[in-house]
């Protein structure tokens, strides 16, 4: 099996590399390298089941993405009770409004007969379900971002573990996707493509500007961990007898311990993710998917509903997406949403999957370590090419400075290329989707 | 008191000129995309990041033109180096095409794989931008900066709300309604441009009609790359130039197209003054221009905003689903291919 | 030698030949029409006399010079023109427009032929300034034909000129190709309505899966017994 042993050794040259970060840099660093690699790698297997198995173009990463870290802030943060207290009936009359609208908006989607008129009533509804928010919500909101804004100003979340805040993030970014697919989907390729860039912009906007739900960009720090923290790891009696047993420090040992608890919990989600898409795609399911991606006409003249298709995968490869933006946001302790910027995911998981082989799940993977541990060393790679390119200029000239605080620009250039010079000379990638026969 | 004079210039200085201005750039930006679409039948991602690279060029003359003490007087230098902007934008995206779009399109490739290389361009681009210029703020902006102050404005009229016309404003205007009418004879009119739009309409017969292809793919990047750096510069005189503002614009200029139908020039200008009146009039604060028109001493609590100007991007988004959703061949019947 | 002589064509789209010895030929100012049933290779004879299929073997002449090895832009620019059957105007193009999009290559005064064109097509005059999208398939189909002629063709090939239009707009058609023919071009056409077609055929040839079965004149093969039996219906 030449396919297999290939495999194997692009991802033991990936091991290789991440094990010589450890070895030369630090085992701190190729741990947080790695950790980044894994939440990629599933953020990628999403992207696949759009693009790999059905063809569909999703700009919109980074929304579905920010959605999961939402979820994750809400679930796991305390509830401010000062701010809940302060809201009054306001909080609950603004949840009532909504969620009316919502149930009303869904009734009607399902009781009315598909036409334009109903697409008017629902869009009536949802107008209206808006004005009542701001006239209701809107003071409240003011009440809520007064209490204490330098701490809180914010309602908080509802204090229940992180954990459970993966696969509802991964819900959430399924209904905002189901919505923008039933719109698109359908219509050509292009659309979808401008509708996601339009949602993720709104769904970041939304995240930056309501205070009294995310704090907007003076971020929400320090959520609830799903594993130990080190303070609490130095004073444990075990983890002490475990570092004198291996003869390490236990401070340094206790943040690598720590990095490796996260490895493992998410090594199971990408495990169990890989393991449901390579079921899926194997299954008559999967069948039916690339039957459609390779030929719309024939499989609709089989009697296939090719958007409904669309429309399911659309949604499942969002929901993937989700749950990894959960993981990130978990791993990184805090929701930064302006750490949302289209170029640094969207399209850095786009480079993933193309690279590392559209349509085949080991290739998402794959592409999701090489891409991360580039676009992670391309930066001490780049300063470095640059010192040495401007090593002849004096040490004050104007460009040399300008050239070297420049190259973190760089990045962008040589991952664009990288784009690129894939889609052109290697289009199906490091690990090539398997033909059947 | 009710007084419909000061409301009305009080709308016409922070909603109608402002929207005029800024519809004239999206229509700019927008004519753009729809001509690589209804030639090269794809979505250009780039082309927010070719304006900001066309207009760093100009912005980069202007800056040499300022330092030879180059000037046109009233007007902005930067109009001066507009067309070394235009000519530097065109042979890189020129370049662009020869390395990256013709090797697809001789393989006849999908659309969406377009679509995917105009995702890397962008990159590039932006990259190529950021590195050359910076990410920052850059003014670029002189000469005079009113045709009209508020203060004149009030003076002569008598009028507690004033009217204020920038200079960028009506440069903006004046150059979309030129470049316009110039565009649109060369289309109607000319030889090469009446072969472009055959060439959209149909290319098998194009090529049965001994049009050449190359030609007409060229002239067509040419054309989107004065485009966008007009639109470019004309955006960033008006308000300021900032690399990632105008990756952003890439979302009202694709509403403002397709709401006008992809593919039809009168339709993407159509559409940018739509979503530009669209985005202006949703997120313009009425407060005070409701205490003008309410008779009686009612006076407006809150600012009676319909939506933040943070959600700018929702007002192009809202539009662009409508349309989809109630005629996604454009207002004005554009490709639905 | 004819005017037009493709001779032993054979060749297909990648794989399987679809044609196979196929032989046709037009002499100047004659009608040539290809009839045969459905999937005999009809529209592929002339696809790849107008150089859009690649052959194997044989060779296409034009004018006693040998064009196999060119492509159909410039076979355009040797004198031949090509209607196709389907999305063969332009249109969101005026009339004249789309006339003037057929005479792209030359650089002399078009309006002559352009007036000649509105005199064969007196209808076309009177629509020059409307989109070609918004005529009727007939008014369509004279669009097509005149854009054609637009290039001063000797050689001119129609792909089922009248697949859905009425019999009237076809005998109309018809008669305007003789008119066409009466100047001195060839015209070389393919028709699904193979006895209308014949007759006005100076040589017609019958195909079956991608084979000459029979060639003779237009009137010869209306009154060969066996050719009306087996594909005229009687």
């Amino acid at each position: 099996m030449i396919t297999s042993l290939r495999n194997i050794f692009y991802f033991a040259v990936m091991a290789g590399l991440i094990v010589l970060v450890g070895q030369m840099q630090s085992w701190n660093l190729a741990l947080s390298i790695l950790n980044l690699c894994l939440i990629s790698s599933v953020m990628a297997l999403g992207v696949n089941m759009q693009w790999g198995y059905a063809g569909l173009f999703n700009v919109g990463v980074m929304g579905f993405a920010a959605l999961g870290g939402l979820m994750a802030m809400l679930v796991s943060m305390p509830p401010v009770q000062e701010a809940w207290t302060a809201a009054g009936g306001g909080a609950w009359v603004g949840m009532g409004i909504f969620l009316l609208t919502l149930i009303i908006a869904i009734t009607l989607y399902r009781k009315l007969p598909k036409n334009g008129l109903r697409t008017a009533a629902i869009m009536l509804v949802v107008i209206a379900g808006y004005v009542l928010l701001r006239i209701y919500f809107d003071p409240t909101t003011k009440v809520i971002e007064k209490v204490n804004p330098a701490a809180s100003g914010y309602l908080g979340g509802l204090g229940l573990p992180i954990i459970l805040a993966w696969p509802l993030g991964g819900l959430l970014a399924g209904g905002v996707a189901w919505f923008v697919g039933k719109i698109t989907l359908g219509l050509r390729s292009d659309y979808l493509a401008i509708a996601t860039l339009g949602i993720s912009e709104i769904i970041v906007a939304v995240l930056k500007h309501e205070d009294w739900m995310t704090r907007g960009v003076k971020n929400v720090t320090g959520l609830p961990r799903p594993v130990p923290y080190e303070v609490n790891l130095q004073n444990t009696q075990w983890f002490l007898d475990l570092c004198e047993r291996l003869g390490t420090d236990p401070v340094t040992f206790s943040s690598i311990f720590v990095k490796l608890c996260y490895a493992g919990l998410f090594a199971v989600v990408l495990l169990l993710v890989l393991w449901l898409s390579e079921r899926a795609l194997r299954s008559p399911w999967g069948r039916m998917m690339r039957a459609i991606r390779d030929n719309e006409v024939s499989a609709s003249a089989m009697g296939k509903d090719v958007t409904a298709r669309h429309l399911q995968v659309f949604v499942l490869g969002s929901v993937v997406v989700g749950i990894a933006g959960a993981m990130l946001t978990t791993l990184d302790g805090q929701l930064t949403p302006s750490s949302y910027q289209p170029l640094r995911f969207t399209f850095l998981i786009w480079v993933m999957v193309i690279v590392g082989g559209s349509g085949n799940n080991w290739g998402a993977v794959l592409g999701g370590f090489v891409i991360w541990f580039f676009w992670i060393e391309a930066e001490p790679l780049g300063l470095w090419l640059m010192d040495v390119l401007t090593a002849g200029m004096a040490d004050d000239s104007a460009l040399r400075t300008h050239l070297l605080e420049s190259a973190a620009h760089m990045r962008l250039i040589t991952m664009g290329l990288i784009l690129l010079l894939a889609l052109r000379f290697n289009p199906r990638g490091l690990l090539p989707e398997r033909t059947q026969q | 008191m009710s007084d419909p004079l000061n409301a009305a210039a009080l709308l016409a200085n922070f909603v109608i000129v402002p929207a005029i201005a800024y519809g004239s750039q999206l229509a700019l930006g927008a004519l753009g995309v729809t001509l690589i679409y209804g030639i090269l039948r794809f979505s250009n991602f780039a082309h927010g990041d070719t304006m900001a690279f066309g207009t760093m060029i100009t912005i980069l003359f202007t800056w040499w033109f300022q330092s030879l003490g180059l000037s046109l007087g009233p007007l902005p230098t930067a109009l001066l180096a507009l067309p070394f902007g235009i000519a530097v934008c065109a042979l890189f995206v020129l370049f662009c095409d020869r390395v990256v779009y013709r090797f697809h399109r001789a393989k006849r490739a999908d659309p969406v794989i377009f679509v995917i290389a105009s995702v890397g361009v962008m990159f590039v681009m932006n990259g190529l931008v950021r590195f050359i210029i910076g990410p920052d703020d850059q003014n670029f902006a002189d000469g005079e900066r009113f045709i009209i102050k508020a203060r004149e404005f009030k003076q002569l009229t008598g009028l507690s709300e004033g009217i204020s016309i920038k200079v960028s404003q009506s440069i903006t205007v004046v150059t979309m309604i030129i470049v316009v009418a110039a565009l649109f004879w060369f289309l109607n009119k000319t030889r090469t441009g009446k072969s472009m739009r055959a060439y959209s309409d149909n290319e098998d017969l194009a090529l049965l009609s001994g049009i050449n292809p190359d030609r007409v793919v060229a002239v067509t990047w040419i054309l989107a790359a004065a485009l966008a750096t007009i639109a470019g510069t004309l955006y960033g005189l008006d308000k300021s130039f900032k690399p990632f503002t105008y990756f952003q614009l890439l979302l009202p200029i694709f509403a403002s197209a397709i709401v006008g139908g992809l593919g039809n020039p009168i339709g993407a200008i159509a559409g940018g003054f739509v979503i530009a009146f669209s985005e202006i009039t949703v997120t313009y604060a009425y407060k005070k221009f409701a205490n003008y028109i309410v008779p009686g001493d009612w006076k407006a609590d809150g600012l009676m905003q319909l939506l933040s100007t943070n959600y700018k991007f929702a007002v192009s988004f809202l539009i662009l689903l409508m349309v989809l959703l109630f005629r996604p061949t454009g207002i004005f019947r554009g490709k639905s291919v | 030698m004819s005017f037009l002589l493709a001779e032993k064509m054979t060749g297909g789209y990648g794989g399987a030949d679809i044609l196979h010895e196929c032989t046709i030929a037009a002499e100047k100012g004659e009608i040539a029409v290809i009839v045969g049933p459905n999937g005999a290779g009809k529209s592929t004879a002339m696809k790849a006399v107008f150089g859009m299929l690649d052959l194997r073997l044989g060779s296409v002449y034009l004018d006693g010079e040998d064009i196999t090895r060119l492509t159909p832009q410039d076979r355009v620019s040797r004198g031949m023109a090509f209607v196709p059957q389907n999305n063969n105007v332009f249109p969101s193009m005026s009339v004249e427009e789309n006339l003037e999009m057929g005479a792209f290559l030359r650089r002399d005064d078009i309006a002559g032929t352009m007036e000649q064109v509105f005199s064969l097509f007196p209808i076309l005059k009177e629509k020059r300034r409307q989109n070609a999208g918004e005529l009727s398939g007939g008014q369509r189909q004279q669009v097509a034909v005149g854009r054609a002629l637009m290039t001063q063709p000797q050689l001119l090939m129609l792909d089922e000129p009248t697949a859905g239009v009425s019999p009237i707009v076809m005998d109309e058609l018809f008669d305007r190709i003789i008119e066409v023919a009466k100047t001195g071009i060839s015209i070389l056409m393919v028709e699904q309505n193979a006895r209308q077609a014949l007759n006005i055929a100076d040589k017609g040839y019958v195909l079956v899966q991608g084979r000459n079965r029979y060639t003779d004149t237009g009137e010869a093969l209306l009154n060969d017994p066996e050719v009306r039996k087996s594909f005229l219906g009687g």
